[in-house]
């Protein structure tokens, strides 16, 4: 009994003194980042993470401007052939190396060439960067590139530390060195990454916790159990059903953005012999399915109207999203019409679904709302890994899959719908598309993007390789004394002006 | 219902020593509460087509996880389908994958044992060490590589635990075998030359008749949780058919708004097994000629 | 003696040797790509292409392998897929984890198992011996995913007092270490405690019958005196035996136990890796978990044979 009283007495004086000098910000991550290298991965977590360890070029607004990070300004020239920018000064890496424009110039080769490197196609259109001083950086382009800026907001922009870098090669990520407002410290694979504060920032200022560390918690349920007895301070990806339960508690507090991603199926109209199906080859019956599906009852009974329905790459929210072809209403009298016109009673179609228990919601609510249109789907549940080497390779009459989603609206669109393009799972290719997706990329006028994007959808939406249903929402519970925090929709977490209230 | 009961047994206990072994049974009370218990989900399983239950994958949009009421007697699940029915479907699924890995594993691995046991040598060191490399591999990542192999369903799920539990009845019967080979009436048997074929199945195998029953009746429901498990990993029942395991797999992100979705597998798994295990707990000591 | 050890360790290498190929080639043959499953979003063929040279999976089937355990006879289990660490240093992190859930699943194990064992022996046929033996039954016949997930509805989330997961080692924060790792250790504990106690009762039947038992009666020992001293000290043999064969049954890692504490031990990192297609890191953790498990029979074996005279003429 003693004993016990002196521990607690222990452990609460523990708990007020590491109050009063530092804290600690515990976040929980759906899963676990893979490895930290922002050349070499992949994953959304892993981003996150890069958040608080990485600066990059430039940034995003929630609005998704972009704005200055490591950049301070940058201008277009030569037809939207070269891009120059102006670089922050008294920038150092982690390790103190200087961040200057050869910095840059090492970064950018290095994400280019790295025989490791998934940054190739986001930089493909670089041809060179240029030293111009030493806060100075002229990228040459191959071809004017609209999407450059997006890339340099995200991975491909992020700036690691030369030194360390060639010293460690592809092994850097056991010990990664940037220059954001924090540092790497330590990482348990599957129990945490933790990073402490850089003193040394140039925004220092304004980052008030001296240590971060980042858990991945996959379920979601334990998720919230550990947010509410106060173990972590935060939680990423709340699930959509648990949010009245979030909201109600008087500790917690939720914030949310729609994500740039879709959740949407995947239609194969021209991918290797499994195409020739009467949904792959005849535009009607694959009408006749959309028009079959209620969005905003499936958002309704799977996330509890927490998501927001869609029938586009983009989310209705985003500025480039087509408002001349909203979310169309249910009508099954028209799919079933469209079913007759096309010479079926009945149809029968095969959907491919990831075998967790969300996506298989999703596909028996879809089912359910099918059979009524005398669409009878049969549902396919595959494990991931398998569902990604199937649909890479057409062994698919439809799937449900989804996309995470990307700052520039090119990047949800172009791999997905052009001829032969990396991420055509479809095998959809239409030469007008190519031409107006095209088209889009090669100008920086957002005006004639938009009209560009606007012919293409429409062109899309017709013609259907991809149905898209709902755009998810990223959904944040935090404790209630943590202020400052804004969502942004790129799902990222960032910590600036955050600060926890005693 | 004693019926039921009485037929029941009867299908399950070698003709015959039946009578004998029935009679300990009988007077074994918790080996009866696990008759009883087993029988009542046999029995609810085989009648869910004529019960007057909801269609198990019936949706409705307006009665999303409701709690136990008097429409739902045990609540609806997350696209509003009564669990009660889904329940009782889920049996079958449950029942089968519990019965058919275990037949798939004795129809595999007796003959084995049997080979192994009964002729010894090359055969029988190919056969143990393949045994022991199976055993040395830990049973749900066998299962679970296995199921993901196969490609998720119930029926390659029933395969995949069936394989897995495979190596203890290789190592039970060949243990059984090499205790009856040499009694004095195999050896005469084989003496005047009776055939080897004829000797396994007329001396041998009814000797491992009984401890392979018992193991069979413990290896359900082992294996009853197994295919739960696996469901749980998304790798057994493919939607919308309902098992029991797949149906937990879902309640669990439902635990604080619906509990009830959690509650009623997992007591159904549990009292299934049960009655597994203390079914073969009976037979053990009822067919064992040891105990007094 | 020694002869015996070297015989059951000459036929522990085949069996190694077997493991490792069953578990490699059904790793090969499982559906799905590895260099897909491993680029994620990033797929583009050139990417897709490097990632299959550089982890050799164009190689035929045997040739990966005898890179493999050329590797693995010189220490080397290869570098995960995922994550670029190496395999012997993820074991190394998860080992000990598992190895502390499974000290405390088998102490908690006996804390219930022993003493209902020998009290239900001891009162042979009466209401306690019965219901004893449901409950230890009831433990076995939980799934013990479900169990945890009540467990962490009840006490976690409603009760509020134990934390739902987040592993704490030991060495950083003893007392927080235990309050984790109770629950799943309580979870599994359950199911081995029966298991024990049913290998204890019927020990201990079979000591009571012994002569040496009788003769301790007679003499007018009182009964707790017999039981404890006497009959309980015998039947420890087979008790110990059983233990150290459920201790090599946790090394393997419960699965779904870690999976939903998300304990980050073997199970955990093992399923995790079979989804993902590492397969460096599952052929690892299996090769490590199936030497663990023959050892641990091994030394069983010999402590069962150490102990027990009778066994010596056997071999």
């Amino acid at each position: 009994m003693n004993r016990k009283f002196l521990a607690t007495l222990l452990l609460s004086v523990a708990a007020m003194t590491g109050q009063a000098f530092a804290h600690d910000l515990r976040i929980a991550l759906q899963s676990d980042a893979d490895v930290l290298d922002p050349d070499q991965s992949r994953t959304f977590v892993g981003r996150i993470v890069y958040t608080s360890l990485c600066d990059k070029l430039v940034d995003i607004t929630p609005g998704l401007k972009i704005i200055p990070q490591l950049a301070t300004e940058w201008s277009w020239g030569d037809d939207g052939k070269t891009l120059t920018m102006k670089l922050r000064e008294g920038v150092t890496f982690h390790d103190g190396e200087p961040f200057n424009a050869k910095a840059v110039a090492y970064n950018i080769n290095r994400s280019k060439t790295l025989p490791e490197s998934r940054r190739k196609s986001e930089l493909a259109s670089v041809d060179s960067t240029e030293v111009v001083g030493d806060y100075e950086i002229r990228f040459h382009l191959k071809q004017p590139d609209a999407t450059l800026m997006a890339q340099l907001a995200d991975r491909a922009g992020m700036m690691i530390a030369p030194q360390a870098a060639e010293k460690e090669g592809a092994d850097f990520g056991a010990n990664p060195v940037c220059s954001g407002p924090f540092k790497f410290k330590e990482r348990v694979a599957q129990d945490r990454i933790v990073l402490t504060k850089y003193d040394n920032y140039w925004n220092a200022d304004k980052f008030h916790f001296d240590s971060v560390t980042f858990l991945p918690i996959p379920d979601t349920t334990v998720r919230l159990a550990n947010l509410r007895s106060g173990d972590i301070d935060m939680l990423e990806r709340l699930a959509a059903t648990d949010l009245a339960a979030a909201k109600a508690d008087p500790n917690l507090k939720v914030e949310a953005a729609t994500s740039l991603g879709y959740q949407g199926i995947t239609i194969n109209t021209g991918n290797g012999e499994h195409s020739k199906t009467p949904l792959g080859e005849d535009k009607r019956l694959r009408q006749a399915l959309s028009l079959s599906i209620d969005r905003d009852a499936l958002n309704q009974v799977v996330f509890e109207g927490a998501f927001q329905a869609g029938n586009q790459s983009i989310s209705p929210s985003s500025p480039w999203y087509d408002n001349s072809n909203p979310v169309p209403a249910r009508d099954v009298e028209k799919a079933k019409a469209l079913l007759k016109e096309a010479g079926y009673d009945r149809l029968e179609i095969e959907m491919s679904v990831p075998n967790n228990p969300v996506q298989t919601q999703v596909v028996q609510v879809l089912q359910a709302m099918a059979a009524e249109a005398n669409i009878d789907i049969k549902i396919v549940s595959k494990e991931f890994a398998k569902l990604l080497s199937d649909d890479s390779s057409g062994d698919f009459m439809a799937s449900q899959i989804g996309w995470s989603g990307r700052v520039d609206p090119d990047g949800n669109i172009h791999a997905f719908v052009t001829c032969k393009a990396g991420l055509n799972d479809s095998g959809y290719c239409n030469p007008e598309v190519d031409k107006l997706l095209n088209a889009a990329r090669a100008t920086s006028d957002d005006e004639a993007r938009k009209k560009d994007y606007d012919a293409a959808n429409a062109i899309l939406l017709d013609e259907l390789p991809i149905i898209y249903l709902y755009h998810e929402k990223w959904i944040w519970a935090m404790n209630k004394k943590l202020e400052g925090f804004t969502a942004y929709p790129d799902g990222m977490i960032r910590l600036e002006n955050v600060t926890y209230a005693d | 219902m004693t019926d039921v009961l009485d037929n029941e047994a009867n299908d399950l206990l070698p003709a015959r020593s039946g009578n004998r072994a029935w009679k300990k049974l009988k007077h074994n009370r918790s080996a009866l509460l696990g008759l009883i218990l087993v029988s009542f989900f046999i029995v609810a399983a085989l009648a869910a087509p004529i019960l007057p239950i909801a269609d198990p994958a019936a949706t409705s949009w307006s009665a999303i996880r409701k709690a136990p009421s008097a429409a739902h007697w045990l609540g609806t699940d997350e696209i509003g389908r009564d669990i009660l029915s889904r329940m009782i479907w889920g049996a079958r699924a449950s029942l089968m994958a519990g019965v058919v890995s275990v037949i798939v594993a004795t129809i595999i691995g007796v003959p084995l044992g049997l080979l192994s046991g009964y002729f010894g040598g090359w055969i029988d060191q190919v056969i143990s060490r393949i045994t022991d490399a199976l055993l040395a591999t830990p049973f749900l990542i066998l299962a679970i590589a296995l199921a993901a192999f196969l490609g998720p369903n119930l029926t390659n799920a029933m395969i995949a635990i069936g394989l897995s539990a495979m190596p203890k009845f290789v190592r039970l019967t060949r243990g059984q075998v090499l205790s009856v080979k040499t009694e004095d009436y195999v050896e005469g048997a084989r003496a005047v030359g009776l055939a080897d074929f004829s000797i396994i199945s007329r001396y041998i195998l009814p000797n491992v008749f009984a401890p392979v029953l018992v193991q069979a009746t413990l290896t359900v429901a082992t294996a009853i949780i197994a295919e739960a498990s696996l469901s749980f990993l998304g790798l057994g029942q493919q939607p919308p058919d309902p098992s029991w395991g797949s149906m937990l797999n879902v309640a669990k992100n439902f635990l604080t708004q619906a509990p009830w979705m959690a509650w009623w597998p997992g007591a159904a798994i549990f009292l299934v097994v049960l009655g597994f295990n203390l079914l073969g707990d009976g037979l053990r000591d009822a067919l064992d000629p040891r105990e007094g | 003696m020694l002869s015996y050890i070297l015989r059951r360790l000459a036929i522990a290498i085949p069996t190694l040797i077997l493991v490792s190929m069953f578990i490699f080639t059904l790793q090969k043959i499982l559906p799905g790509d590895p260099a897909l499953a491993l680029a994620g979003e990033e797929r583009d063929a050139a990417a897709l292409e490097f990632i299959r040279e550089k982890y050799k999976l164009n190689d035929p089937i045997y040739e990966q392998y005898l890179a493999w355990a050329g590797g693995a006879l010189k220490g080397d289990l290869g570098i995960s897929l995922r994550t670029n660490q190496p395999v012997t240093e993820l074991i190394g992190q998860k080992l000990p984890v598992t190895i502390q859930l499974a000290v405390m699943a088998i102490i908690i194990a006996f804390i219930i198992g022993i003493p209902m064992g020998v009290l239900s022996a001891v009162k042979k046929g009466t209401v306690f011996d019965y219901i004893a033996n449901i409950v230890a039954l009831s433990g076995l016949s939980i799934p013990n995913f479900w169990l945890g997930i009540m467990l962490i509805l009840l006490v976690s989330v409603n009760l509020g007092w134990l934390p739902a997961s987040g592993y704490v080692s030991p060495f950083i924060d003893p007392l927080r270490s235990l309050e984790t790792m109770i629950m799943p250790a309580f979870v599994l504990g359950t199911a081995l405690a029966a298991t024990l106690m049913r290998h204890t009762r019927s020990a201990m039947l079979g000591v009571l019958r012994a002569d040496y038992v009788r003769t301790a009666r007679s003499k007018g020992l009182g009964e707790t005196v017999v039981v404890i001293k006497h009959a309980f000290r015998n039947a420890l043999l087979p008790i110990v035996t059983m233990t150290a064969l459920l201790f090599g049954e946790l090394l393997a890692g419960a699965v779904l136990t870690e999976q939903i504490f998300t304990i980050p031990g073997f199970g955990k990192l093992i399923v995790d890796a079979v989804f993902t297609r590492d397969y460096a890191v599952v052929q690892g953790v299996v090769l490590c978990t199936a030497v663990g498990y023959l050892l641990i029979n091994l030394v069983a074996d010999i402590v069962y044979f150490l102990l027990n005279p009778r066994m010596r003429s056997v071999l």
